[in-house]
């Protein structure tokens, strides 16, 4: 077990060293979200009994999703591990004694959860600051803020699995460019990157709601607001372990057979 | 001890002529061609053995040593490595093998050296008091003691490769495989890797498989020489019998392989 939170100390160390991405970073989500949230508050204001959400359920949607961003991108798959899949660097985290499974899944982990470390809370302080609408509202009771942290680490883990599902299967198509631009459009679409799932029509909202991109960020997002809550709530919350356990699982399947039959590429 | 025998691996290459024309044609009829990158390969090699494992570019010496390193699984044949299958028994075996691949990096790009040997120390289970040692005489030997506070990157390539050698070396292997290891390095720093790998056979016991285009490494480091062309064992013998012909060993091994059609 030491192996990897070694991993997980070394890659994390790392990810805080570079501090110019995060500042950068702070500013864009910041100027990201204050734009989300006029166009929300426009929407509301032409047809507010047509909105699904409320306004506040919606503002707190965004500046949470923009605090936390490293935790949920999809786009934040690590360029390393498919360039070294790619070009056969990989051959030496082969030579190790640790499983390959595990060490890529916390290697994920540590790059989200390090670049997340420095952003989230300059974004917040802000977000809590702002007057009225446009603000981020403390969290409403104890119960609700733990589900939200419980949720949230679900949400982590989940999309952490699935990423690492998508380094596995590079070890197969090699060139990780289809596959990448594939799993970052549709994660973005189905998981409320882009916009949040209760905007979406009905029947497809149904359908999404089942995905495995629904038990990422869609869970604590929304219920840190009281958008998703009770019944529903549990339900969400009881399909993220479920998703969480059959990405885990596909992914040690893949790559269990990817250690098989895998070509180190170069000589 | 390393037994090998009759161990074939086979690539499949998608192969194209030049050009426009050629690419959209390969579009939908796309031509695969088999190659044999070891075919029926078998040798035996003792403890404390150091070998030179030489041949041609292309000639099946990476995967030689990607399949001791159990890293690649081969169609066909048996391989024990004291006493285990490699790529059978992955994670028990590359506790006790140390790989240099000499050109590919395993030392963390933007962190210092010091922090991807730390990292090494917690995979391998090292214990603190072993670390300590191996660490201080690894320092010396490959004069590292500047090298590990500069971040990998900052490295040139002859910094960088001995502090590739000494990361391989940490936790003490009794086999080391060493791909190309002297590749890119400047005179001293060749003469200090030799040296070096001269005092862990001599003093540990070290089995060492040494590839290399460098005929010198293979005069000042082995005795043992297996010769490989085209994915098959031509010749393994000692030094001596290459030498037979007289003349330069770089001319010599030229002659061999032509001889040898590889």
């Amino acid at each position: 077990m030491k192996k990897y939170t070694s991993f997980f100390r070394l890659r994390f160390a790392m990810g805080l060293s570079y501090r110019a991405a995060a500042w950068a970073a702070v500013s864009t989500q910041f100027a990201w979200g204050v734009m989300e949230i006029a166009m929300f508050q426009a929407f509301y204001q032409a047809e507010p009994e047509r909105f699904p959400m409320t306004l506040e359920a919606a503002v707190s949607y965004v500046w949470l999703q923009q605090a936390f961003l490293a935790l949920f991108a999809a786009w934040m798959l690590e360029a390393e591990v498919f360039e070294s899949i790619k070009d056969g660097n990989i051959a030496y985290e082969m030579c190790r004694p640790m499983k390959i499974y595990p060490m890529l899944f916390v290697r994920a982990l540590a790059m989200r959860v390090s670049r997340a470390a420095l952003r989230f809370g300059p974004v917040l302080l802000v977000a809590s600051l702002l007057p009225g609408a446009y603000g981020l509202r403390a969290p409403q009771g104890i119960d609700r803020f733990c589900l939200f942290l419980g949720a949230m680490i679900l949400g982590v883990l989940v999309t952490v699995a699935f990423g690492t599902l998508v380094y596995g299967i590079t070890f197969f198509t090699i060139s990780p460019e289809g596959l990448r631009l594939l799993v970052t459009s549709a994660m973005d679409f189905f998981n409320g990157a882009i916009i949040p799932l209760p905007f979406f029509p009905d029947e497809m909202r149904k359908v999404m709601e089942v995905l495995p991109f629904a038990a990422m960020q869609n869970v604590p997002l929304r219920v840190y607001s009281g958008d998703l809550a009770g019944a529903a709530a549990a339900r969400a919350v009881i399909l993220q372990l479920v998703w969480l356990a059959v990405l885990v699982a596909a992914g040690r399947i893949v790559m269990a057979r990817a250690e098989r039959k895998l070509t180190v590429q170069g000589g | 001890m390393i037994m090998m025998n009759d161990i074939c691996k086979s690539y499949h290459v998608a192969k194209r002529n030049a050009g426009f024309k050629e690419a959209c044609r390969a579009l939908f009829c796309r031509e695969y061609e088999t190659i044999k990158a070891l075919d029926r390969v078998s040798f035996t090699i003792a403890d404390g053995e150091m070998v030179g494992y030489i041949g041609p570019n292309g000639a099946g010496k990476s995967s030689t040593i990607k399949i001791l390193s159990g890293i690649l699984t081969p169609d066909g044949g048996a391989c024990l490595v004291n006493g285990r299958t490699p790529w059978k028994e992955r994670v028990d075996h590359v506790r006790d093998i140390g790989v240099v691949f000499g050109q590919r990096t395993q030392l963390w790009w933007d962190v210092p050296v010091i922090d991807s040997y730390d990292l090494l120390k917690d995979i391998y289970s090292i214990s603190k008091e072993t670390y300590k040692h191996n660490l201080e005489e690894l320092t010396e030997l490959l004069d590292l003691k500047e090298l590990l506070k500069t971040p990998a990157r900052q490295l040139s390539l002859g910094q960088r490769m001995r502090c590739e050698i000494g990361a391989s070396l940490l936790h003490g292997p009794k086999l080391l495989f060493l791909d190309e290891p002297t590749i890119g390095l400047d005179a001293v720093s060749k003469l200090a890797v030799r040296e070096f790998i001269l005092r862990q056979n001599e003093e540990h016991g070290t089995t060492v498989i040494l590839t290399t285009h460098d005929m010198q490494d293979i005069e000042a480091l082995t005795r043992r020489i297996i010769l490989i062309g085209k994915g098959r064992v031509l010749m393994d013998g000692s030094l001596e019998d290459i030498r037979r012909g007289g003349g330069n060993i770089d001319q010599t091994v030229a002659r061999l392989y032509r001889d040898y059609d590889i």
